[in-house]
C-alpha cells in the first residue's frame, strides 16, 4: 500500500478494463515521473472525452458532432445498414473497406443477466430508420450466446417490413488458417453453413 | 492408451510428485490422507478439465500456493503426447501440448481418456439426478469433445433465460417479447444435447447390463433408461429437429408456470437417468451392495463403450476394493486385468486381489516411492 494520492491513482487505474494491479502500479509511477506537459495533454484528453464526445443521433456511434462522419458522408450507400453491438465493431468493419453502407450501433446485446433487454438497446431507433431507402440490413452482432439471441430478436422485428432483406454475417473459418487447427465448434458451423460453388 | 509419466506441482497436498507408470496394473498404497486420490484426481483433471470430487478449482491448489501444475505424458497407439495444465483459480487455465501453448484448454480433451470409479460414485445410484446427468455429459465429452461446447452454450442460454424469467416475475409487466427468442435458442441447443444423450444411453445400456451381470451375477438384471423432462410430450423419434419442436411446444405450454416460479422447467437440465433392478427402481430398493455394483456397472459400461469405439481409456479404481465383498472384488479384478492400463489406490495392499499384480508405489509423508 502506497501513501495518499499515489495509491488513489493506482486504485483508479486498476478499475479500468484490462488493467491489473501490477499494470496499474506501473502506469502510476510512469505518470509520476512524466513531463508535466504530457500529463496536461492526458488530462485534456480525459476531460474532452466526457464533454466533447456525443453519440450520433442517426447511428449511435461515437461522434464529435451531432451526426457522425459516416452518416454525413454522401458517398455512403443509403440502402445498406450494418447493425453492430459496439462502436468498436464499427471500426472493425470499417477496416475491411468492403462495406460502403451505413451503421447502426445497438449499444450492447440482449443480456438478461445484466438486465439488458430490448428497451436498453437502440432497437426502436433502428426500426424508425427503415424507410423506403433501406433495402438490406446486415446483422453483425457477436457470434456468441447473447449476440445470436439479439440477431434472432432483430430478425423477428424486421421480417414484417416489405421488401427488406435481412442477412447475418457468415461465421466459419479464418482466412490464412489451417483447417486442422480450427476448433470443432467453428469447423462445425462452417460445415453447416457451406455453400455450393 | 496409457499414462507413462505424471508430474504434479502444488496440486492438493502435493508440493511435488513424480511418477513413472507402465502399461498394465499400477497400485498406489498408502494410509488414508497421504494423497493417493489426489494423484489420480490430477489425471482425471487432464482427462475432463474437472475434478470428480469438487466443482471449483480452488481446492485443487496446494494451501499457500497460487497455482497448480499437472504435467503428464500419455502414450496412444505408440505415440506419446505431453500435456501440461496450469490451474489458477479465478482465471482461465493454461494448457500446453508437447510444450507448445494451445489457444483453449479444451483442446487437450481427448488426449487422455480415463474412466474413474471412486467411493463418491455411490451417489450415481443414491444421489440427485444431477449426478447421473454429469455421468452422461462427461461420457459425451470424452466420446466427442465438441459436446463440451454444446453443453456450455446450453448452460449459458439457460442462465440468461432464467434471469429473464425472474425479471418478468419481479415486474409483472416486463417485456416478455424476448422470451420467444430465448425459447428458440434453448430448444435448439437443448435438442442437440438431448439427442446426443439419447444416442449415448442407447449405446451404453447393453454394456451396463452386461457389466452388472458380471459384477453381481446373483442379483436381478439391471436396466437403464433416459427420463426426459418432456414427460408425455416426449416424441417417438429422436431426431434433433423433432426434439427441438417438442421442446419448443412444451416450453410454450408451461410458460405461465415458468413465469410464476421464475425457473426453466423444461430441458435436458431437468432430465434423469432411471436405474432399475428387475422391476424396481434402484434408488430406495437396492441394497448397499447392489447400489455399489450398479454404480460400478455404470462406470464399467462407459469404459466398455469407449473401448469398443476405439481408444481404450485408462481405468482408474480409487479406493473401491475395500467397499466390495470377496466375490465382487474377484469379478472386478477380472474386468480390470483385461485393461491396457489400470491405476488402483488402496489403503492396504491386501484389499487388492492377487490377480491384479503389477507396479506398486508407496505413498507416505508427501513422497511416492516405487517398490
Amino acid at each position: 500500500m502506497y501513501e495518499g494520492p499515489v495509491q488513489d491513482l493506482i486504485d483508479e487505474l486498476g478499475r479500468l478494463p484490462g488493467v491489473g494491479p501490477k499494470s496499474a502500479q506501473r502506469i502510476a509511477f510512469h505518470l509520476l515521473a512524466a513531463d508535466p506537459a504530457d500529463i496536461g495533454r492526458l488530462q485534456d484528453a480525459l476531460q474532452k472525452v466526457k464533454e466533447g464526445v456525443v453519440f450520433c443521433d442517426v447511428c449511435g456511434n461515437v461522434s464529435a458532432e451531432a451526426t457522425c462522419r459516416i452518416c454525413r458522408d454522401p458517398r455512403r450507400d443509403l440502402t445498406l445498414i450494418c447493425v453492430v453491438e459496439e462502436p468498436k465493431d464499427v471500426l472493425a468493419v470499417e477496416r475491411t473497406r468492403e462495406f460502403k453502407g451505413r451503421y447502426h450501433v445497438l449499444g450492447g446485446a440482449l443480456d438478461p443477466l445484466s438486465g439488458v433487454g430490448p428497451d436498453q438497446l437502440r432497437i426502436r431507433q433502428l426500426l424508425t430508420r427503415i424507410g423506403t431507402d433501406v433495402s438490406e440490413i446486415i446483422i453483425a452482432t457477436d457470434p456468441n450466446t447473447e449476440g445470436e439471441a439479439t440477431a434472432t430478436y432483430l430478425v423477428r422485428m424486421l421480417r414484417d417490413f416489405p421488401g427488406l432483406t435481412v442477412t447475418r454475417l457468415a461465421s466459419g473459418l479464418p482466412m490464412g488458417g489451417d483447417l486442422e487447427f480450427a476448433d470443432e465448434l467453428t469447423l462445425g458451423r462452417a460445415l453447416s453453413g457451406r455453400r455450393s460453388m | 492408451m496409457y499414462v507413462r509419466h505424471l508430474q504434479v506441482t502444488d496440486f492438493r497436498s502435493w508440493e511435488h510428485a513424480d511418477l513413472v507408470f507402465e502399461p498394465g496394473v499400477s497400485v498406489l498404497v498408502g494410509r488414508n490422507g497421504q494423497g493417493k486420490t489426489n494423484l489420480v484426481e490430477a489425471l482425471g483433471y487432464v482427462a475432463t478439465l474437472g475434478s470428480h470430487r469438487v466443482a471449483t478449482d480452488a481446492p485443487l491448489i496446494r494451501h499457500g500456493a497460487s497455482r497448480a501444475v499437472v504435467r503428464t505424458a500419455v502414450v496412444n497407439e505408440g505415440r506419446e503426447l505431453l500435456v501440461e495444465l496450469e490451474i489458477t483459480p479465478g482465471k482461465a487455465n493454461r494448457a500446453r501440448i508437447n510444450r507448445g501453448p494451445v489457444p483453449r484448454p479444451r483442446d487437450v480433451l481427448g488426449i487422455l481418456r480415463t474412466v474413474l470409479f471412486a467411493p463418491e460414485d455411490l451417489a450415481l445410484v443414491r444421489g440427485d439426478p444431477g449426478e447421473r446427468r454429469r455421468l452422461l455429459d462427461e461420457l459425451l465429452t470424452t466420446r466427442a469433445p465438441r459436446y463440451a461446447g454444446v453443453r456450455s452454450d446450453y448452460e449459458r442460454v439457460l442462465k440468461q433465460r432464467g434471469a429473464l424469467l425472474k425479471s418478468v416475475r419481479a415486474s409483472r409487466n416486463a417485456d416478455i417479447s424476448t422470451l420467444d427468442v430465448w425459447d428458440g435458442h434453448l430448444a435448439r441447443h437443448g435438442a442437440e444435447l438431448l439427442a446426443a444423450r439419447l444416442d449415448l444411453v442407447a449405446d451404453i445400456a447393453p454394456h451396463v447390463a452386461a457389466a452388472y451381470a458380471e459384477v453381481a451375477p446373483e442379483s436381478r438384471p439391471a436396466r437403464i433408461a433416459y427420463r426426459s423432462s418432456l414427460g408425455e410430450a416426449f416424441p417417438e423419434a429422436h431426431d434433433r429437429e423433432v426434439l427441438e419442436d417438442a421442446l419448443l411446444a412444451e416450453l410454450h405450454r408451461v410458460r405461465g408456470q415458468e413465469i410464476e416460479r421464475g425457473v426453466c422447467l423444461v430441458g435436458p437440465h431437468r432430465d434423469d437417468l432411471d436405474l432399475a433392478l428387475g422391476d424396481l427402481p434402484a434408488k430406495g430398493y437396492a441394497s448397499h451392495g447392489e447400489s455399489w455394483s450398479f454404480a460400478l456397472a455404470l462406470r464399467l459400461g462407459g469404459y466398455e463403450l469407449l473401448r469398443v469405439e476405439g481408444a481404450e481409456p485408462v481405468l482408474v479404481l480409487d479406493d473401491v476394493f475395500a467397499e466390495l465383498d470377496r466375490g465382487r472384488r474377484r469379478q472386478l479384478a477380472k474386468v480390470a486385468a483385461g485393461a491396457e492400463q489400470v491405476l488402483i489406490t488402496a489403503a492396504v495392499a491386501e484389499d487388492v486381489p492377487e490377480e491384479l499384480d503389477g507396479l506398486r508405489f508407496d505413498v507416505r509423508d508427501g513422497e511416492v516411492r516405487r517398490v
